[in-house]
């Protein structure tokens, strides 16, 4: 299996959508691959079509706000002493985290094609929240469909996408989070897909919303490259971007312009949800191994069982509380271009306590992880060695959860 | 030499009426509450599909997911389910099954000794819902070296080149899905509007057995009197719900229920 140079990761698959010939595809009912079809057409024209180009990057700048900072920690960096450490601070983003870019670049598909309705999966209420926001801004009627144990857990998020006027639909299928969120919202659009668009949350599903995701994403190095020129002059030479991942839209944008560089210059670093400290339970299937395995139409490592059922997961972090990753992360770890880790519960709780303590910068539990794997491994770092971990949401929305393990004092300034 | 599938379609056509096609989910709401229900109902219906249940499914509405995630908490796994229906082919008045399931299923138990597993069981032939064509033509072909049934799947969406393509690599029976929906949905659309494209597919495949479903229940059954066969799921795995609640024998309730449907279509 090999990464090629040259050629965007997400145009690497095959005629049939596969990644390294088994990572992705499209496992999906035959009344599915007529609009999946439609859809990678339009895609395919307008990811060329410099006025669609034009026309994402004025939402992007005008409305999502880029380019998001990139800042130094200079406390934190103080601290651990070891390497510099650096964020990007995707949270500026309108609506908090880089659900936005996804969001904003199906909309604009979605009104092109003259639907009315779009759906979308959400289990940290991001994806769903910044859905919303750009179906209202583009004038299209939203439902979003959110695991029943998320909805409890994530209430900021959810009353935002209400305020906006979506529909927000309980699944209370199976664990009640986002594989069960995912699961009814493509089985609605089994039922409507004549005039309902649909947003996949992630980097997952369906090859085609692989791509549109991970093109949407890649803003976010985009933007890093630029900033990395403009601080240092140049790519450093040592430079290690920490990222976590739940279904890996968040670490792909960040990563895939620099993914023609040696890896020993720019190394990329997935965090997994490991889950409580205590449990067996994780959401962290290339950490831990986990076999190849069809999920939501498309084959990637996941959780499951010898039969083939796919597991439950368990994290504090509802958006990494996935069972599976997507293909692209798949190909990256089987071509050993990025390396995987997870943190526990315990440890992303840690970071956030070590991060907010000092800097002014709140990440959410999901770059929480993140932080706590770059934090510890920047120790034993040189200091001429960048480490930057994306800072990709806000913990607003994670206020209940925090007072309940940390107490008070950690929200009280949100 | 017909295959058992064929045989059933071609002794219904004798009698002048569709097929009558059942699906229930294997282990539901036990493994031999199942194994009972498939004995009962085979007096009436003319081919069995036995659902394989799976805890992620994309195209299944409510009804079949209770019978599915029921089924699994019981800890139905697949070895059961192919001892289930080796049992039921034991049975005197055993009819063709059909499995049908998700495609994870079989690429954990790996397609090959899926595939032996089936022969020695008896399972006759194969819908798997999330592998289309063109993704199942090598499968496809592995189930016709096995005298396997690979059985395709046609919707509303499929564009007509596709059907071409699809038809003419199908086997002996091929699956029209009458309208846009999960398992278990309405039926919105007009019989008519469904037959006509129902025409359409045997126009292309005149020689090939059609059968419709989705939306078909004891209510809408007489509106497809002419057609090749007719397959009834979610009303069924309802009626098992429904027994179960008011602690009544489902083996029962779901028999009368799939002997009225005979009655509508004879
Ligand atoms: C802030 C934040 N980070 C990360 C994730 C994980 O998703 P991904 O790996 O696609 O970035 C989520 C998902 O909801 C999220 O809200």
């Amino acid at each position: 299996m090999k990464l090629k140079k040259r050629i965007p990761v997400i145009d690497q698959g095959d005629r049939l959508g596969f990644w390294g010939g088994k990572f992705g595809g499209n496992f999906v009912p035959e009344t599915l691959k007529k609009p999946i079809e439609d859809l990678e057409m339009q895609f395919n024209k307008l990811k060329n079509d410099k006025n669609f180009i034009k026309e994402r990057d004025k939402y992007f700048k005008n409305w999502i706000g880029t380019p998001t900072r990139f800042i130094k920690l200079n406390n934190l960096t103080k601290h651990v002493g070891g390497a510099q450490i650096w964020s990007k601070v995707v949270s500026d983003a309108n609506g908090g985290a880089h659900k936005i870019y996804n969001a904003t670049v199906h909309c604009l598909l979605a009104k092109r094609k003259g639907k009315k309705v779009i759906i979308g999966d959400t289990g940290a209420g991001y994806a769903g929240k910044m859905l919303s926001m750009a179906a209202k801004k583009f004038g299209l009627k939203c439902k979003i469909f959110m695991g029943a144990k998320d909805i409890k857990r994530q209430q900021p998020n959810v009353k935002a996408m209400k305020k906006n006027g979506a529909d927000v639909i309980p699944v209370y299928s199976g664990s009640q989070t986002l594989v069960d969120a995912v699961s009814e919202c493509m089985r609605y659009w089994v039922a409507n897909c004549d005039t309902t668009a649909m947003c996949v949350g992630s980097t997952v599903g369906p090859a085609i919303f692989v791509r549109i995701c991970g093109w949407s994403t890649s803003q976010i190095s985009r933007e890093l490259k630029v900033q990395l020129i403009n601080e240092f002059g140049e790519i450093p030479k040592k430079l290690k971007l920490y990222n976590c991942v739940g279904g890996g839209s968040s670490s792909f944008g960040f990563w895939n312009e620099f993914m023609d560089y040696n890896k020993k210059q720019v190394e990329f670093i997935g965090v997994e949800a490991g889950g409580p400290s205590k449990s067996k339970r994780h959401a962290a299937p290339l950490t831990y191994g986990s076999k190849i395995g069809i999920l939501h139409g498309a084959a990637q490592y996941v959780n499951q069982n010898s039969d083939g059922q796919i597991e439950e997961t368990e994290s504090i972090s509802a958006g990494l509380d996935y069972p599976g990753i997507s293909p692209l992360h798949c190909f990256l770890k089987d071509t050993k271009r990025a390396r995987y880790t997870a943190a526990s519960d315990e440890e992303a709780l840690k970071a956030y306590q070590i991060v907010t303590k000092y800097e002014n910068l709140r990440p959410s539990l999901e770059p929480s992880h993140a932080f706590s794997v770059a934090i510890k491994e920047a120790k034993k770092l040189s200091k001429d060695t960048i480490v930057i971990i994306n800072s990709c949401g806000d913990a607003y929305k994670d206020r209940g959860i925090l007072e309940k393990r940390l107490g008070k004092k950690y929200v009280k300034s949100n | 030499m017909l295959n058992p599938i064929s045989l059933a379609f071609k002794k219904a056509k004798n009698e002048s009426r569709p097929a009558l096609l059942t699906y229930t989910v294997a282990g539901d709401s036990s493994k031999k509450q199942s194994l009972e229900i498939l004995k009962a109902i085979s007096n009436h219906a003319d081919i069995l599909e036995v659902g394989v249940p799976h805890n992620t499914p994309v195209a299944d509405g409510g009804q079949i997911q209770t019978s599915s995630y029921r089924a699994i908490k019981n800890g139905i796994k697949m070895n059961d389910i192919f001892k289930i229906v080796s049992d039921f082919k034991k049975s005197k008045n055993s009819k063709p099954v059909i499995f049908m399931g998700y495609y994870n299923m079989i690429y954990q138990y790996g397609e090959n000794n899926f595939l032996k597993k089936c022969k020695q069981s008896g399972v006759n032939g194969l819908i798997v819902v999330d592998l289309p064509w063109p993704e199942n033509k090598n499968f496809s072909k592995k189930c016709k070296k096995n005298l396997i049934n690979f059985i395709q799947l046609l919707s509303p969406t499929t564009s007509n080149k596709r059907l071409k393509s699809i038809t003419k690599d199908s086997h002996d029976m091929i699956y029209y899905i009458s309208m846009l929906s999960t398992t278990g949905g309405k039926l919105k659309v007009s019989p008519k509007r469904i037959l006509a494209n129902y025409n359409k597919i045997k126009k292309i495949s005149p020689k090939k057995n059609c059968v419709i479903g989705f939306g078909i229940t004891e209510k809408t059954i007489s509106n497809f009197k002419n057609t090749d066969g007719l397959v009834v799921g979610s009303q069924i795995c309802k009626e098992i719900t429904r027994s179960l609640s008011n602690r009544q024998n489902p083996v029962i309730n779901v028999s009368k229920m799939v002997s009225k449907l005979k009655k509508k279509i004879s």
